[in-house]
């Protein structure tokens, strides 16, 4: 009696693997298009990426290689659980390196390491309707979204230049797919968006409490929406990564005490590994880690 | 004005189970000429106008539209997006409360301009120029464009409201009560507005109110409705001046003298 729990592999049951699979299918044909899904509980709580886990169960298969970030990062509570969920449900290898897995899982970031052809990249998704805080109502945003009636998302766009002089969204920055539908890409920073835009791995969105899954094929044309005179840009940072003294990579703000001291550290933990690992160096490295260990 | 009507209304009726809401309502709407439907309460002028503005699908007859291109379309033979673009562009509808036809969260100049951005209006500064000069033309200064709604006054609102419908250049406005919850001179002043608006513009509106005031100023035509029916049709003097239904005689005496 050592199995006492027994879970089919990857935890769903293969009927629901099946019909998550078909879900994500149709979502891949219609690119952008929200396909509802029939979103199972979980052994975690809603917010926690549920929608995202539902997906990579879906297809995960025994030769895979797991990675899971949140925030970019590899070690945080949410990453560390996931993974550690799916090395016991799937028995997968899991890995933290960008190049070598086969399904990424991630919530709020796209890795700074261009993805290749035969990746996935699966993204947790809070709310995936991006015309949401806009238009309350469901039917109507569903009857938006048949009829192609988009004016809304830049009565936005126009507020926010009205109120603050320029776009001020940073994430969540609505993006249309493929000439088509208008797609929430999910709480990424937009510095990630130009990213998403001829991508050559496939990425899936999975909406676990609303129930929706969403995805951009490879090769798919993404576009920031934006104004002529007001063009979409990306954030740019005025520091180097205080660890590997990397530039134009998305950065974080980490405060080192109460007097204002503070360190910007590539939100990719992969990303600034990789990159000490090859002799790079920021201003704020340590000399030498070995003497100080 | 033109030889061809602009819409067409033949035998428009809506039940609601057995109660009629209106029935067989016939007439022709031209270019530039505003038509006003009056009735008290309860007469069905909602009804039958929302009917003609595909708010509503009639339980029988047919509204038949010319659109830009001079053929006569049924309104309700068009796909639903036709009918949701031909709203947004070549008609307006102003409501009696103007929190229904306004964005409230969003500022004025924004709610001017959403129909120019869902027309794929792409250049902020060029949608900001046209808000401010429709702004100019409903008398709210130019330094309320980035106020939102809720700081406005009821008339503020309701001349915004105008503005919005009328900033793609629609040819046919509906308007439900549009000086209604508003104070007397209030209304004069909007009543003198939209009076001038439709004169330049050659707009053709159909204007529904229990005011007889309102429908005197505005139209050139009118329809007196009761219990579903159209009882009494003609240019508005005559109506006003000479009623002929008995109904009409009660409702012409019981306006207020002061």
């Amino acid at each position: 009696m050592t199995d006492l729990a027994t879970y089919n592999f990857a935890y769903l049951d293969e009927q629901t693997k099946r019909m998550i699979r078909r879900a994500i299918l149709k979502a891949i044909s219609i690119p952008g298009y929200q396909v509802p899904f029939a979103s199972r509980e979980m052994p975690m709580p809603y917010g926690w990426g549920t929608g995202g886990v539902q997906v990579t169960a879906a297809i995960i298969g025994p030769e895979d290689v797991l990675k899971v970030i949140d925030q970019g990062a590899d070690d945080t509570t949410n990453a560390v659980s996931i993974r550690a969920f799916f090395q016991k449900v799937a028995d997968v290898a899991v890995t933290t390196h960008t190049k070598d897995a086969t399904i990424i899982q991630t919530r709020h970031r796209i890795p700074e390491q261009k993805l290749t052809e035969g990746q996935v990249l699966v993204y947790q998704v809070p709310i995936p309707e991006p015309l949401r805080f806009l238009e309350p109502r469901e039917t109507e945003t569903r009857k938006m979204h048949a009829l192609e009636e988009y004016g809304l998302m830049h009565v936005k766009l126009y507020e926010d230049i009205a109120i603050n002089g320029r776009i001020s969204k940073t994430y969540a920055y609505p993006v249309k797919v493929d000439g088509r539908y208008v797609m929430d890409p999910s709480p990424t920073p937009k510095f990630d968006n130009p990213k998403m835009h001829m991508s050559d791995a496939l990425q899936l969105f999975g909406a676990g409490r609303e129930k929706r899954i969403y995805a951009v094929p490879p090769h798919t044309e993404v576009v920031s929406l934006d104004f002529e005179d007001y063009p979409f840009e990306i954030q740019t940072f005025e520091q180097d990564c205080a660890l590997c003294g990397a530039h134009g990579v998305y950065l974080d703000e980490v405060v080192l005490d109460d007097k204002g001291g503070r360190m910007f550290v590539c939100s990719d933990t992969d990303h600034c590994e990789d990159r000490r690992e090859h002799g790079h160096a920021g201003a704020m490295l340590a000399p030498n880690q070995e003497a100080a260990e | 004005m033109s030889d061809n009507p602009l819409l067409k209304v033949s035998g428009v009726s809506k039940f609601y189970g057995s109660r009629i809401g209106c029935q067989d309502v016939n007439f022709e709407l031209w270019p530039g000429e505003v038509l006003a439907i009056v009735g008290e309460s309860g007469s069905g002028k909602t009804t039958l106008l929302n009917c003609i503005s595909t708010r509503l699908l009639p339980t029988a007859g047919s509204v038949e539209y010319r659109m830009r291109d001079g053929n006569f379309r049924d309104l309700y033979h068009m796909s639903e997006a036709e009918r949701r673009f031909l709203m947004r562009t070549d008609w307006g509808f102003v409501h009696q409360n103007p929190a229904d036809g306004l964005r409230m969260t969003v500022s004025a100049g924004a709610n001017v301009g959403e129909r120019l951005m869902a027309v794929g209006d792409r250049h902020y500064g060029k949608i900001r120029e046209t808000a401010t000069d429709w702004l100019g033309r409903v008398e709210i200064s130019a330094d309320r464009i980035d106020d939102q709604p809720r700081a406005f006054s009821g008339g503020m609102r309701q001349r915004l409201q105008i503005a919005r419908n009328l900033v793609t250049g629609p040819r046919l406005v509906f308007m439900d009560e549009p000086t209604g919850g508003l104070d007397v001179s209030v209304q004069a002043r909007l009543l003198d507005l939209v009076r001038g608006l439709v004169n330049d513009l050659g707009l053709a509106a159909i204007v529904v109110t229990h005011d007889l005031a309102v429908a005197r100023l505005l139209s050139h035509r009118m329809m007196v409705m009761k219990d579903g029916h159209v009882i009494e049709h003609g240019l508005t003097d005559r109506v006003l001046d000479d009623p002929r239904e008995p109904y009409t005689q009660l409702l012409v005496s019981s306006i207020l003298q002061v």
